[in-house]
């Protein structure tokens, strides 16, 4: 388990963040703390800049402002060797996976253990058979990604994403485009994870049925705030926010005057 | 017995009575069966009311809504009651969605301003320098991580690119290659047999070849062929995300996906080069044979003593600095692809389009230079 060194008492420290898409301000003044083994969801509307959040937290994008830490250790502002070292504290599962198509799945897997350890070749294809196995792709290690339907990229992805055993892993819409089975089977592989190894698990989502199963805390943004409007547990949320905008996208019910606006435009 | 569907086409009929028009419509309002459309009532006499009849409509769709709207729209405009009967609820808020309603004005179309376009043009070609030069750049100081032996590179992905972009373009490279050199014996058999002079095809043939076409026609079948497939394997790899997903990984994708493609281009080109100018000499040869009746080997030897080690490294460099263009261009339009299925395809043609460009420019520097050094 990789529990990288650090002081601090949050994986992940979110200080003052804004984040751009081109010229335009989608977020601004973004804080929150991620505590060490906590499911976090990442929550909100369609377009509030969920996505482009995370890109900022995992470095393909870099804030205009704030900073991000990792249990302690500024990743924003790291030198090339910190920020290398840094991004080995976590792993991301993409939307569909975003497996290197022209590998098998585990080459996939054994990419990450290839470049970070000094394994050799047979103890490599052994944890690669064992991270497979955890995701319930055990015997799968030849097939091509275009050989797998979007519920198996997925977890094949998680797979590479627990290649190196991150302290923390990041999912991107994991459940989006899946039927209601595997997208249980997902979020209970995901708390299983949690539970076994004590990984820090932040998700960007907005399917309910998820958040309430497994979300310990959430934070939701909005496009009109173009930042945070709420944190917290989701059942409390859900139940007590003074906001009307976190109950009703927590409830999945809109006040009743707008409502009755048209057949097929809300 | 199943009875066959009788589809009642949509009608409407029209009644007058004094200041009163009546529309009665009936049978079934189906999009697909050109239902009748809204005609405004002759306003000869005065109008006052029209009264809208649908009790007696079968099945219906969009259309009735579109017929209906219309007739508002009309009795709005022309300050005439629509009185609605047996109209079903459903269409009247579909309707009500098509209701007129206040549109920003569309901006209005400008002619191109000449300086403007010359203008945002050169910054186009400015930006697109940089961003080449910013690429090269990176390349630069990943083969000095590559030489300190830091580089992620894999050489199986650049074998891999080699057998590609080498071996497996032998046939299309030799078969162009052979042909540009049967057309230019031709050319200049015509014109040299006027003189007598029928064995300088063999010396216009294999200089022409040797210093310029074996590299140049190698180039462009490669700039085709591999620079559209790099720039396309990228591009769909930067839609799905597999691009990022290296980068979080901590593996930069220039040492990882740019350098073993550039790599392989630099050095396949020169052997491409090589073989391109044999099979060009090889054209110009059977030509020669067949039609000016001059023996193979007098051609071989012809050829053998006009060409010398500096016409040859000269087509090498040129060849190498060629492939290092496709490897560049073909790379930077995959790595800079929108992150949509259409944005793959755009990025292939961008790089043919730029590789080609840069390898007859880089040539004609080449001329320049060369003939400065006498060589």
């Amino acid at each position: 388990m990789n529990t990288a060194s650090g002081k601090s008492k949050f994986a992940i420290e979110v200080e003052g963040v804004e984040c751009r898409y081109g010229e335009r301000v989608v977020l601004t003044n973004v804080s929150f703390a991620v505590k060490p083994s906590e499911i976090f969801f990442i929550i909100g509307g369609n377009g509030c800049g969920k996505s482009t959040l995370l890109r900022h937290l995992i470095g393909l994008k870099q804030p205009v402002q704030g900073q991000v830490k990792y249990f302690g250790r500024d990743f924003t502002h790291a030198d090339r060797a910190g920020r290398q070292e840094l991004l080995r504290t976590f792993g991301v599962l993409y939307q569909n996976g975003a497996l290197w198509s022209s590998m098998t799945l585990a080459e996939n897997v054994a990419l990450p253990l290839e470049l970070y350890t000094q394994l050799d070749r047979r103890e490599r294809a052994r944890i690669v058979s064992l991270k497979l196995a955890q995701v319930g792709l055990a015997g799968l290690e030849d097939y091509y990604p275009v050989e797998l339907s979007g519920g198996m990229k997925r977890r094949a992805g998680l797979a590479r994403a627990l290649a190196l055993d991150p302290a923390i892993v990041f999912f991107d819409e994991p459940s989006a485009g899946l039927d209601p089975i595997t997208s249980l089977k997902l979020d209970e592989l995901i708390r299983q994870i949690r539970d076994t190894l004590g990984t820090t698990i932040v998700i960007v989502s907005h399917e309910l049925p998820s958040i309430f199963d497994i979300a310990d805390r959430v934070v939701m943004i909005d496009s009109g705030a173009r930042g945070v409007i709420a944190e917290g547990e989701p059942n409390q949320l859900r139940e007590a926010s003074p906001d009307q905008r976190v109950r009703e996208f927590l409830n999945r019910r809109v006040a009743a005057v707008q409502q009755q606006q048209g057949i097929l435009h809300p | 017995m199943a009875s066959p569907i009788i589809i009642t086409p949509a009608q409407v009929a029209t009644s007058r009575d004094g200041e009163v028009v009546m529309l009665c419509l009936s049978g079934n309002w189906q999009i697909t069966a050109s239902p009748p459309r809204w005609e405004q009532p002759a306003l000869d006499r005065p109008l006052r009311r029209i009264v809208l009849q649908a009790a007696a409509i079968g099945d219906w769709d969009s259309s009735l809504a579109l017929y209906l709207s219309a007739a508002r729209t009309w009795s709005g405009q022309q300050g005439v009651e629509l009185v609605e009967q047996g109209v079903p609820a459903e269409v009247g808020r579909l309707a009500a969605l098509l209701a007129p309603k206040p549109t920003p004005p569309a901006p209005q179309p400008q002619l191109a301003d000449l300086v403007a376009s010359v203008g945002q043009a050169t910054h186009q070609l400015w930006q697109e320098t940089k961003d080449l030069a910013q690429l090269l750049g990176e390349c630069a100081y990943s083969l000095g991580r590559f030489i300190r032996g830091q580089a992620q590179f894999r050489w199986r992905d650049c074998f891999t690119e080699m057998q590609q972009c080498g071996a497996l373009a032998l046939p299309i490279v030799g078969l162009i290659s052979f042909l540009v050199g049967v057309i230019m014996a031709y050319q200049a058999a015509v014109q040299l047999r006027q003189f007598g002079a029928d064995i300088y095809v063999a010396d216009l043939v294999g200089l022409s070849v040797v210093r310029e076409m074996g590299p140049m026609m190698a180039a462009i079948v490669l700039a085709g062929r591999t620079g559209a497939a790099f720039a396309a394997t990228l591009g769909n790899m930067q839609a799905n995300e597999e691009i990022d997903a290296l980068e979080t990984l901590g593996v930069s994708p220039i040492d990882f996906l740019v350098m073993p493609r550039i790599m392989a281009l630099f050095l396949m080109m020169p052997l491409l080069a090589l073989y391109a100018d044999f099979l060009g000499i090889m054209g110009g040869l059977v030509v020669t044979a067949s039609i000016l009746d001059i023996p193979s080997s007098l051609y071989w030897i012809e050829t053998k003593s006009i060409i010398d080690l500096s016409d040859l490294s000269t087509g090498l460099i040129k060849a190498a600095t060629f492939g290092l263009i496709i490897g560049l261009c073909a790379c930077l339009r995959g790595l800079q692809a929108e992150r949509s299925a259409v944005g793959a395809g755009r990025a292939a043609t961008a790089a043919v389009v730029t590789s080609t460009l840069l390898i007859i420019v880089s040539d004609a520097v080449f001329a320049v230079i060369f003939n400065i050094l006498g060589w």
